[in-house]
């Protein structure tokens, strides 16, 4: 594209964005408000952040999203980076049917994505509670009987955990994919030829080549996880609650200010973080640069 | 060599055979069953009732859509001609707000929209009702927008936004230079460079932000019970109260949820014929 800048972009840019933030800059203000209100302002208080720090329910809400997010996030790059290898390794038949298959989760609305694992959790969640309630077993050991029984599951963390990882390996394999696409094929063969086993062909050839692609990977995917409501709403049970579920319950008795002050304290260390990582990279592009000329 | 590499991704097939097309077996099933699991079409023709909420939900939808389209295209472009650090930071404007989570957003949004909200609280600083009740004789003291239709489109082009702005984005960004040259040396003005070869080159990135907002927007049910006040329920709602809510029947909300995902295929159906090799800009 041409650059050509005028005020009338930069104006529709700054309408835009205002129109973006101005929802995210009300609610920060009004948690240093002093008041239970986020429409009255009664002064600056720094209470409802003591307030955070008292309230169980939500900081044990945060702590699951940010738990079950970094968690889902680990395993979806390591899954997703070893299933990319294998798919791109198999043949145009049998790749093409799982990349429809994995881009079923993006695509599909989070309801029915939600919907699909609560029906599919709750039978074999009810099959294995049948199970564990009929078949007990007696173990005969060193005279004592011990007996076996299987514990009576729910819905609950794990297969919140389940489905967050289910909905991340998709984007970390589109990620990685176009990295492996990219990589000299003969690399490998080469490295093979040269008394490489496969093992370390993987950790010497193919793994250096890809890891752009499984750095910047798990940013997308844990953003997601964090954001998530609807999937987790459905996947989590009653017992479990992330901090968007405990959002979307209040909202119906009324959101407290510790939610603006907990948001704000996560947007600001986000913005931080993401700060750091830029200025680093535009360091890089620019020592890139300089190497060049 | 090869084929042994590919047995890596076992692991994954498993899982996605597990957790991703097992659940979807079981959404048919369930569509297809009622409640002693006898086949039935039932729960389709007793769609036929919903056809209120049908309609609304994608009457919305479309909006929003559009109108998604519509600041986002000029968005996007307007981006897309600044410089390289603007973009940067433009970029990460975009993303950012994704990191307050949706639900909190709206709610601040329901805040400013609500009858004594800032919206309405501006109008009546700047006098806009008593110069409405001194024409009309009329008594407004605000706007009701909480409950309205408005509402939630606002609600939705709000949430979704920088889901049509990103794979627009990041076509127009890899647009070659050279062919608008090209274009123009050619003789055509700048309206005919636009039609003819900007917009086509960019029609993959439109499809994919059409999808990627039209689909959440038409499934949503969070926005529309917040800034709807209630009534303007829409799918999402009613799949939510089969499962969860108070008219538990996961048959029929098997059987809309079905329907749903029929329409998720036929987008992504004519997604595959225009924008042929274009996964990339499905992602971002």
């Amino acid at each position: 594209m041409k650059k050509k800048t005028n005020l009338g972009n930069r104006l529709l840019i700054g309408i835009v964005f205002f129109f973006l933030y101005a929802p995210i800059l009300l609610l920060i203000f009004f948690s240093f408000n002093d008041a239970n209100s986020s429409v009255i302002w009664q002064g600056f208080s720094l209470r409802w952040y003591t307030k955070l720090f008292q309230n169980q329910l939500i900081i044990q809400s945060v702590y699951n999203t940010l738990l079950v997010s970094a968690l889902a996030t680990i395993i979806a790059t390591i899954v997703g980076t070893f299933s990319a290898i294998g798919l791109y390794s198999m043949r145009r038949k049998f790749r093409n049917p799982l990349m429809t298959v994995n881009s079923i989760p993006m695509m599909n609305a989070d309801i029915v994505t939600g919907v699909a694992m609560c029906l599919f959790f709750v039978a074999v969640l009810g099959g294995w509670n049948y199970l564990a309630v009929n078949y007990r077993f007696t173990v005969n050991l060193f005279g004592a009987v011990y007996r076996i029984t299987f514990p009576q599951l729910s819905l609950g963390f794990g297969t919140l955990l389940i489905a967050h990882i289910t909905f991340n390996i998709p984007y970390v394999i589109l990620s990685v994919s176009p990295k492996l696409r990219q990589m000299d094929k003969n690399l490998v063969d080469a490295a093979q030829d040269l008394g490489c086993t496969w093992v370390q062909a993987f950790f010497k050839v193919i793994l250096p080549e890809i890891m752009p692609g499984i750095v910047s990977g798990p940013l997308i995917p844990f953003t997601i996880s964090v954001d998530d409501f609807v999937i987790s709403y459905f996947t989590a049970g009653s017992a479990t609650s992330t901090l968007a579920m405990q959002i979307y319950s209040m909202t119906k008795k009324g959101v407290t200010p510790e939610i603006n002050a907990v948001s704000t304290i996560l947007f600001v260390v986000v913005l931080v973080l993401l700060i750091i990582v830029n200025v680093r990279e535009i360091r890089a592009e620019k020592a890139a640069a300089k190497r060049v000329y | 060599m090869k084929n042994k590499r590919s047995l890596l991704a076992i692991p994954y097939v498993g899982w996605m055979a597990l957790f991703v097309v097992a659940p979807i077996v079981m959404v048919v099933i369930y569509a297809f069953t009622t409640a002693d699991f006898s086949v039935t079409g039932e729960n389709f023709t007793r769609m036929g009732t919903f056809t209120v909420i049908f309609t609304r939900s994608f009457k919305l939808a479309i909006i929003a859509t559009l109108v998604c389209l519509l600041i986002g295209y000029p968005l996007s472009y307007a981006m897309a001609r600044e410089g390289k650090g603007f973009q940067r930071v433009a970029m990460l404007l975009i993303m950012l707000p994704m990191w307050v989570n949706f639900l909190l957003r709206t709610y601040s949004m329901m805040s400013i929209m609500e009858n004594n909200g800032l919206i309405n609280q501006f109008f009546a600083a700047i006098g806009l009702f008593d110069l409405i009740n001194g024409i009309f004789g009329t008594d407004i003291q605000y706007f009701k927008m909480i409950g309205t239709q408005g509402a939630v489109v606002v609600g939705m082009v709000y949430n979704y936004l920088p889901f049509m702005v990103l794979p627009i984005y990041s076509t127009l960004i890899k647009m070659d230079n050279t062919l608008l040259e090209a274009a123009r040396d050619l003789g055509a003005d700048s309206a005919a460079v636009f039609r003819k070869v900007i917009l086509p080159l960019s029609l993959p990135g439109i499809l994919s932000g059409v999808t990627m907002v039209f689909v959440p927007s038409v499934s949503t049910f969070a926005i529309s019970r917040l800034l709807g006040g209630g009534i303007q329920m829409l799918l999402g709602d009613l799949i939510e109260q089969q499962f969860l809510g108070g008219a538990y029947n996961p048959h029929l909300g098997s059987a809309i949820a079905l329907v749903m995902m029929v329409i998720v295929v036929a987008c992504m159906w004519v997604m595959n014929r225009f924008g042929e090799g274009e996964e990339q800009a499905v992602m971002l």
